[in-house]
């Protein structure tokens, strides 16, 4: 049966996009995660919803205004977040409002703007990606994995303490923006897939099940772009075989499924780890006992 | 020829209008190991953050090597040292790969780590004597070998000039014992360092030069403070457990004196 599916042209760009997808968004998500941004996805897809109604307001293609849109609402959002004041939160929050409320206007107002392309966007419709479509997100798939590649390293230490990567003279907030725009094309990739809406769930949750089970960041990285893939393709098979599926949905909730399970295996392998560590410990604890 | 690391001239920083350094000119020559001490809120982190251009200056001006922070690039000339490891939003890092980061300013962005930089990061753990930890999560570590750590990602980056904000605050004897070690062989390769410290405990005897920060300003630069009476016992160590609020401790032998 999969190999029939295999052979339908439809399957297999969604097969592709599910694929990409499943690939980028944990990779920039544990920089997201590790700079404590998570919901930086979230506010990025509201404010994209704005973009996709341009585009159809203006008869441009949606995929290229929500990559706009959603550029210029990363950097304010980076901005905002520069600045540090307290009142940023608030201001973040006008932003995502602004940004879906946009989006909805903007859509009834719009020639051949329909509550269903809506939902499309802000669900997910994987089953109508384009040949097209699949260009554009392969394309940005490519730039995002440059992004990473070229500058992981990098963005690892600003990451992990902004004040070290000030120290030791990495254009900072060069790679804040970068950071930022870089998760700003991961949604508007991920958008076709999962949604606006769950857009931020694939950038996340992989990374959390990781984490569960790693040691280190390059593993962690690397098993997260794992289970996002299997939840992606996972989701997509699912609701091929049974069309009431939404796979928007069951992708996230296969991923969700999977972090539960990560949970519960997580404990053993920390437990077993606290037992190893403790013994070779015990010299130091007993310096410190003493001290 | 001895070059300048840190000169600051008339250097004021203030937060919010409040007025935090003022008036401070501080000259660090190569080779020199100045510690800053003071009270908690004299602001001596925020001079030694100040020196490095991380916290902007509101009057006056700083150099790095001659140069004002904004223009310098030669960043791996520089290991810093912060108060505290910052553990990034959950997502783990081992210990090698947080001391390996340390090399970021000599790695351009497109170099793939040679056998120096590994070599490096081979040593620095070494010296710290983390090696075995090398690939635990850096979360899993106490507070002193977190401490560890962060000087041994310093010490990979094989730099001139450390700066360290409290190294030794809240950290158990031991470390502060081996971060003393340490530092006697980076003074001996001709190294200079910039620590802020609370009381000097084992770093007493390295220390060349004292400079006391009191509500901003510097009120004493010279000769590092000796310890006297209790402290001075051969023995005695400072781990009592008052030594994170005690301002005075080793610093007694100051106050009256005339500068």
């Amino acid at each position: 049966m999969i190999i029939e599916l295999l052979q339908e042209e439809l399957f297999q760009l969604a097969l592709v996009a599910a694929l990409l997808v499943g690939l980028c968004a944990p990779a920039v998500g544990t920089f997201i995660v590790q700079r404590r941004l998570a919901l930086l996805g979230d506010g990025i897809g509201h404010v994209a919803l704005t973009g996709v109604a341009l585009g159809f307001l203006t008869g441009t293609a949606p995929v290229l205004t929500a990559v706009i849109v959603s550029i210029i609402g990363a950097v304010a959002i980076e901005l905002v977040r520069a600045r540090g004041r307290t009142s940023g939160d608030v201001a973040l929050a006008l932003l995502f409002y602004g940004g879906i409320a946009g989006g909805v206007m903007l859509m009834g107002i719009a020639p051949g703007g329909s509550n269903a392309k809506l939902n499309s966007y802000l669900f997910g419709a994987i089953a109508s990606v384009t040949p097209e479509d699949i260009w554009v997100i392969a394309m940005l798939a490519v730039a995002v994995i440059g992004v990473v590649v070229v500058f992981g390293r990098e963005l690892f230490v600003l990451c992990q303490d902004e004040e070290m990567a000030r120290a030791s003279g990495l254009p900072v907030r060069f790679l804040s923006l970068l950071i930022a725009i870089t998760a700003a094309l991961t949604v508007v990739i991920a958008m076709r897939v999962v949604g606006l809406l769950l857009v931020s769930a694939l950038m996340v949750i992989p990374v959390a099940t990781s984490q569960q089970l790693t040691r280190g960041f390059r593993t962690t990285m690397g098993l997260a772009m794992l289970f996002g893939v299997l939840a992606s393709v996972g989701g997509l098979l699912a609701s091929t075989f049974s069309t009431k599926v939404p796979p928007g949905a069951a992708i996230v909730l296969l991923a969700l499924a999977g972090f539960v399970l990560a949970l519960g295996v997580g404990k053993f392998v920390r437990r077993g780890r606290t037992q190893e560590s403790s013994v070779t410990d015990r010299p130091q604890l007993r310096v410190e006992e003493v001290a | 020829m001895t070059e300048t690391a840190f000169s600051m001239t008339g250097g004021r920083v203030s937060y919010d209008g409040k007025s935090v350094l003022q008036g401070i000119d501080l000259t660090v020559s190569s080779g020199e190991v100045v510690a800053l001490l003071g009270a908690n809120g004299s602001g001596k982190s925020t001079l030694v953050r100040a020196l490095l251009g991380l916290t902007p200056l509101s009057g006056g001006r700083t150099l790095l090597y001659g140069v004002p922070p904004a223009k310098f690039r030669d960043w791996w000339r520089i290991g810093y040292v912060p108060q505290r490891l910052q553990v990034g939003g959950g997502v783990p890092a081992t210990v090698r790969e947080v001391v390996a980061s340390g090399r970021i300013a000599r790695q351009s962005r497109l170099r793939r780590t040679n056998a120096a930089d590994r070599s490096a990061v081979a040593q620095a753990l070494e010296a710290v004597r983390l090696t075995a930890r090398a690939n635990d999560p850096v979360q899993s570590l106490s507070g002193g070998q977190q401490q560890r750590v962060l000087i041994a990602r310093a010490l990979a980056g094989e730099p001139d000039t450390y700066v360290m904000d409290e190294p030794t605050a809240g950290v158990d004897a031991e470390t502060q014992q081996l971060l003393a070690d340490t530092l006697a062989g980076l003074v001996l390769g001709g190294k200079t360092v910039v620590l802020v410290a609370h009381e000097l405990g084992p770093l007493e005897p390295i220390i060349t030069r004292g400079v006391l920060i009191r509500e901003g300003r510097v009120v004493h630069d010279g000769p590092p403070p000796r310890p006297e009476g209790e402290c001075a016992r051969p023995g005695h160590d400072h781990q009592h457990a008052h030594a994170v609020e005690s301002v005075a401790g080793p610093l007694t032998g100051w106050q009256g004196e005339p500068r």
